[in-house]
């Protein structure tokens, strides 16, 4: 079987130019494979890096040298060697990712921004719709808030409608950023069930949980990040 | 992956001793939205301008993919064949409404009149589709024997913008779309804009010193400075990891809310 995504020999740094052009380096040589069906937890103290990794995974952050193949439509693409379009591609086709903070546009409400990336992958919009009203229902949110923009709501139902808009399309790899961190009991089991279902479906799973017994319930292994020594 | 609909290479221009465009290149696929920002000099507007061949370049060019599959090279069509494009496959959207508008005539004749121009005759027709666009861009159909002027500022971008896309374009640019006007008008402005280009799958070039309105919008952004592009690339990416210290000193002067 081909590995959904293989990270080789990552490099990430940063330049501060307002800080006088400090530099430091986060990532040396950081690799991670991750075959389908799997979920791996990034471990690791904080500032090791791990949500720097994360972002390198999610194109939000570029490599400065290394790769990350991503299997996407049938082959392994290099997304640290993307252009700006194919990763908006491989963002619409193959990679979801749920960050801990949803990003709240006006006007916009709830079950449209989980039905948006249905509908851009073509999903007809009543089909889309459906598919959102099913999720948040699931993830517990009151059908009254469905049509209403998720600015107003707590962090806890931003969250939900977030992670509904991250698994509502069955990306083949998903990247989840602390996707239980303001659920109460029953949602985080809610979570719980959505993650191994698409491991069932062969999704390839990489997240940072801090909730012990949600990482130790949903990976199937964990990758250690670790500080590298001369980081400053 | 599809033929780029327009590209610039090498451009240039100067004002005196000023660069406006040092060795500017660039291009737009279809669908892609692309936010051009720097601040007051950057050359951000000179660059939209020259793109869409108000002002030509001393040096360089730009080529146009048309609907028909032929590249035209911006700045060799004759007036008449850049007014036709103008009219047909492209808009341009003023920050000044005043700019775009016919302040003369009723807002239903301002969408119609675009509309004419590219070879609607039929007067239901015409008046139905503006009715239609009227509405589609948030304004009371009633009101389209109104003149302009009786319109507020906000009002009177969404009516430009409807004027831009009835004959449904396939490249529009911007020019500060949201300049000028109140925070909350921008705000639901820009929301406008971003629901139409995504229905309608536009291009576009948006000229904009707001950082905020450029992630909300662009797939891609743009980063000019002293007439040169320093930094270009994904937008979250631009706005999340900037490498060039201009792009780092713009980014960290947002106040966040």
């Amino acid at each position: 079987m081909r590995a959904a995504i293989r990270i080789e020999a990552l490099a990430k740094g940063f330049t501060l130019h307002l800080q006088g052009g400090i530099g430091f380096q986060v990532l040396r040589d950081a690799a991670l494979t991750v075959m389908p069906g799997e979920c791996v937890a990034l471990t690791g103290p904080s500032g090791a890096g791990k949500s720097t990794l994360m972002r390198c995974l999610q194109g939000n952050y570029g490599a400065d040298a290394g790769h990350i193949w991503l299997h996407h439509r049938g082959a392994d693409v290099d997304l640290a060697a993307a252009d700006a379009r194919l990763v908006r591609e491989i963002r619409r086709e193959t990679l979801g990712y749920v960050s801990q903070f949803l990003r709240v546009i006006p006007r916009v409400s709830a079950r449209d921004v989980v039905a948006e990336p249905l509908l851009a992958r073509g999903t007809p919009r009543a089909q889309a719709e459906g598919r959102a009203t099913a999720l948040l229902t699931r993830l517990n949110l009151p059908s009254r808030l469905h049509g209403l923009p998720p600015a107003t709501f707590s962090g806890g139902e931003q969250q939900r409608v977030n992670l509904a808009r991250g698994f509502a399309p069955h990306y083949p790899i998903l990247l989840l950023d602390e996707p239980t961190a303001s659920l109460d009991a029953a949602n985080r089991e809610v979570v719980i069930g959505l993650i191994a279902e698409a491991k069932a479906r062969g999704a390839a799973l990489v997240g940072i949980f801090h909730d012990i017994e949600v990482r130790d319930r949903v990976a199937d292994r964990t990758r250690d990040i670790l500080p590298l020594e001369d980081a400053a | 992956m599809s033929a780029a609909l327009l590209e610039a290479c090498g451009l240039h221009l100067r004002f005196g001793a000023v660069r406006a465009l040092d060795d500017v290149a660039l291009e737009i696929h279809p669908g892609e939205v692309v936010a051009i920002v720097g601040e007051s000099g950057s050359g951000k507007s000179t660059l939209l301008r020259v793109l869409a061949g108000h002002v030509p370049a001393q040096a360089g060019r730009v080529l146009y993919r048309d609907a028909a599959g032929d590249a035209q090279e911006i700045g060799a069509l004759s007036e008449a064949a850049k007014r036709r494009l103008m009219r047909s496959e492209w808009g341009f959207v003023h920050q000044n409404a005043r700019d775009g508008l016919r302040m003369g005539i009723s807002a239903g004749g301002n969408i119609g009149e675009r509309l004419m121009s590219a070879g609607t005759r039929n007067y239901t027709e015409i008046r139905t589709a503006a009715a239609d666009w009227m509405a589609r861009v948030e304004m009371d159909p009633a009101r389209i024997d109104e003149a302009p002027r009786n319109f507020s500022g906000g009002m009177q971008q969404r009516l430009q913008i409807a004027r831009c896309l009835v004959t449904q374009p396939r490249l529009v640019f911007m020019d500060e779309p949201t300049g000028g006007l109140d925070v909350s008008v921008q705000a639901r402005l820009l929301d406008l804009i971003r629901g139409l280009v995504a229905e309608l799958g536009l291009a576009v070039f948006f000229v904009t010193h707001d950082i905020a309105a450029a992630r909300l919008l662009a797939h891609r952004i743009i980063v000019m400075r002293h007439g040169r592009i320093v930094e270009e690339g994904l937008a979250d990416r631009v706005l999340d990891d900037p490498r060039h210290a201009y792009t780092q000193l713009l980014v960290a002067s947002v106040l966040s809310a």
